[in-house]
């Protein structure tokens, strides 16, 4: 392998693309061997990035606005994955945290008082102190129980699932799967992006995401806060031996990583429905946070760009539906990319063999 | 006192999966390899074992050898996927956390397109008939999952090969040392929890519902993994756990037959796995029942 090649395998985000593209091929490979053809699949990713559709020349932008409205999520839960794991905790509870601030949030637009501006802000806010608590938990646990982060997180997750049931069940006009409808004060619509994308569901959370992908890169590259995290994740001993509070690092970075998860939930209670779920299942948006931080690298910048690639490719699931696709290879795509950064590990073991080779060649060993 | 006695096939039932996958991760983290992909693992035994009984019903194979081989096949798709995690984790030192939620994000997948590409539809074909009770009530998943933990419990703790698969988990740096082969154990163990997850899978589909669809794991595999860590990694507390959690999900089913617990939402039994493991491990924290090496990559050679 040549010197490029070798620094190029060196640098997070390059190997980052190199993970989705292999991603991709194998999904393709897949569609194309189950007798598909793949090329639908792209013709419909095309359209749900651009709003293009190169069948019939047609262009219709309101598949922009969802693609966007739909990475909302993907990139707070990711924000949420990747701030933990930062400091080297594993935040499975993402999903948790995300029913926590969606439940909240309903709570809140049904019950509270509705003042214009008021109402939505009370719910948002509810929502991301819900979910600072939800993670702040597994936070406490952890650091002082010395409770594994992964298997807590998980527990929660399903705690989090039941509970929201038995309260949205006690919610006004609930049925076994829908509330009555929130309040005109409760929401958090937008009617200049309706009129600008087609009415698609954009909405006023984008704001708020640019607002969370911005407070990330601030505290973790500009405070000491961040710093202290940073260090407690690279090496525990060393930064509890430099002053560094471990266990407070841990709590705080595990609560302001469920806040992020919280308020995504918030967001699409309150942006992308007009009346409160009753769920009895998971919409995934934490689990595929997960992926979204691990193809980022977790910096503010990849999550961004990664989420809005989840964005896509959840959009387009219906599109390839409609072309005889089964919008499943999304999933799959998605799976095999986190596995395959599971194997990026093996590249260190490639370098670390490279660099064997390269002494020996130097002290003349054979 | 009758209708509890009632109860028990139903609540044999719901326990015989969730303890035969529970086995299986705690065999692989007495390996010292942490699978939290078992939940993967039995969505694609599952859909493998429905996928496979429905096909060879259709061709007129007798019943009994149907559900047999497709409970074979389950098994066996179940341990060719948990070959990736044993890959990723022993060979690639690979984290283990994601390398499992990336088999638990593919299954949803995988499953689904499958069914997908066999059956048009988002769910495998109904099955005309699944498996039966005996004379007693109970399904024989109840005597597949004794069976499974009496032979994990033998092999793990009256047979030298069991001391080394323990070895492994505890110390492989020690084992290695007086010439147990880490690697093959651990293979061994993550393949076995394959296994059995598949296997479970396919218990769960072919007892308790007529199709596989996206819903039909539905956490079961987490709640083993709750199972695991609730049962302190013995194969008889593992097995208490699963009989626990296995009797709260069955309250949350059959809760509504029985007036005095009709003022509980359904919810809350539920809930109660992960609650009460939760608690456990809170309380029992400081004293370290888990496998030491559980979840650490072993790298020959370095201390």
């Amino acid at each position: 392998m040549n010197k490029r090649a070798q620094k190029l395998l060196q640098s997070d985000g390059s190997v980052s693309v190199l993970v989705v593209l292999l991603g991709f091929l194998v999904g393709t490979i897949l569609v194309a061997l189950v007798g598909k053809n793949p090329l639908n699949m792209y013709k419909a990713l095309l359209q749900s990035f651009s709003g293009y559709n190169i069948d019939n020349g047609r262009m219709n932008v309101r598949y922009i606005g969802e693609t966007l409205n739909y990475s909302v999520p993907f990139i707070l839960c990711g924000l949420s994955m990747g701030f933990a794991k930062r400091v080297g905790l594993f935040n499975i509870g993402g999903e948790g945290q995300y029913i926590m601030g969606m439940t909240v949030a309903q709570a809140v637009a049904l019950l509270g008082p509705q003042i214009q501006s008021l109402h939505w802000m009370l719910a948002i806010l509810s929502a991301i102190v819900i979910g600072a608590l939800w993670g702040g938990v597994v936070g406490v646990l952890k650091a002082k129980y010395e409770v594994s982060e992964v298997v807590s997180t998980i527990m929660l997750n399903y705690v989090a699932l039941y509970l929201s049931r038995i309260i949205c069940l006690q919610l006004p006009g609930a049925t076994t799967y829908k509330t009555a409808n929130f309040p005109q004060t409760a929401l958090i619509g937008n009617t200049f992006f309706q009129k600008i994308t087609n009415n698609s569901l954009l909405n006023n959370g984008i704001f708020m995401m640019i607002i969370a992908v911005v407070v990330y890169w601030f505290i973790m590259e500009k405070t000491s806060l961040g710093y202290g995290m940073r260090a407690t994740g690279f090496n525990k001993d060393a930064a509890r031996a430099s002053g560094i509070p471990v266990v407070k690092s841990i709590s705080i970075s595990m609560a302001i990583s469920g806040a992020f998860a919280g308020l995504a939930g918030g967001i699409v209670a309150l942006g992308s429905f007009k009346y409160g779920r009753v769920i009895s299942g998971m919409d995934g948006y934490g689990f595929d946070g997960i992926a979204v931080a691990l193809v980022g690298n977790c910096t503010a910048l990849g999550t961004t760009l990664a989420g809005l690639l989840f964005g896509m490719l959840k959009n387009a699931q219906a599109l390839m539906q409609g072309k005889q696709i089964p919008k499943e290879i999304t999933f799959i795509i998605q799976g095999l990319i986190v596995i395959f950064i599971a194997l990026r590990s093996a590249l260190k073991l490639y370098q670390e063999y490279l660099d064997k080779k390269q002494l020996q060649k130097e002290v003349g060993v054979k | 006192m009758s209708m509890i006695l009632g109860m028990l096939p139903s609540v044999l039932m719901i326990v015989a999966p969730i303890l035969i996958t529970a086995i299986g991760g705690m065999i692989c983290e007495k390996s010292g390899v942490v699978n939290i992909a078992l939940e993967g693992l039995m969505a694609i035994g599952a859909c493998t074992a429905a996928a496979a009984h429905v096909l060879m019903e259709g061709s007129g194979m007798p019943h009994n050898l149907s559900l047999f081989l497709a409970l074979v096949m389950g098994l066996l798709v179940g341990a060719l996927f948990s070959v990736v995690h044993a890959v990723a984790a022993i060979n690639l030192n690979a984290d283990q956390t994601i390398s499992g939620t990336g088999i638990n994000l593919l299954a949803n997948g995988v499953t689904i397109f499958a069914s997908q590409i066999l059956f048009n539809a988002d769910r495998t074909k109904e099955f005309r008939m699944g498996m039966q009770t005996d004379g007693l009530g109970v399904y024989p998943t109840a005597y597949i999952a004794l069976a499974v933990v009496l032979l994990s419990w033998f092999v793990l703790y009256k047979i030298p090969f069991g001391m080394h698969l323990r070895a492994c988990g505890e110390h492989p740096g020690a084992a290695e040392s007086v010439g147990i082969n880490v690697k093959k154990m651990r293979y061994i163990a993550v393949i076995s929890s394959g296994l059995l997850a598949g296997l479970a899978g396919g218990c769960v589909v072919l007892t308790q519902t007529i199709q596989y669809t996206s819903n039909t794991i539905n956490g079961r595999g987490f709640i083993a993994l709750a199972a695991v860590s609730f049962g302190r990694w013995r194969p008889l507390g593992v097995t208490g756990a699963a009989l626990l959690f296995g009797t709260a999900q069955a309250f949350a089913i059959i809760a509504n037959n029985i007036p005095a617990l009709r003022v509980l939402p359904t919810e809350v039994f539920n809930i109660l796995p992960y609650v009460v493991t939760l608690a456990a491990l809170v309380l029992f924290s400081g004293k370290n029942y888990a496998p030491s090496a559980a979840g650490k990559p072993y790298e020959k050679g370095a201390s």
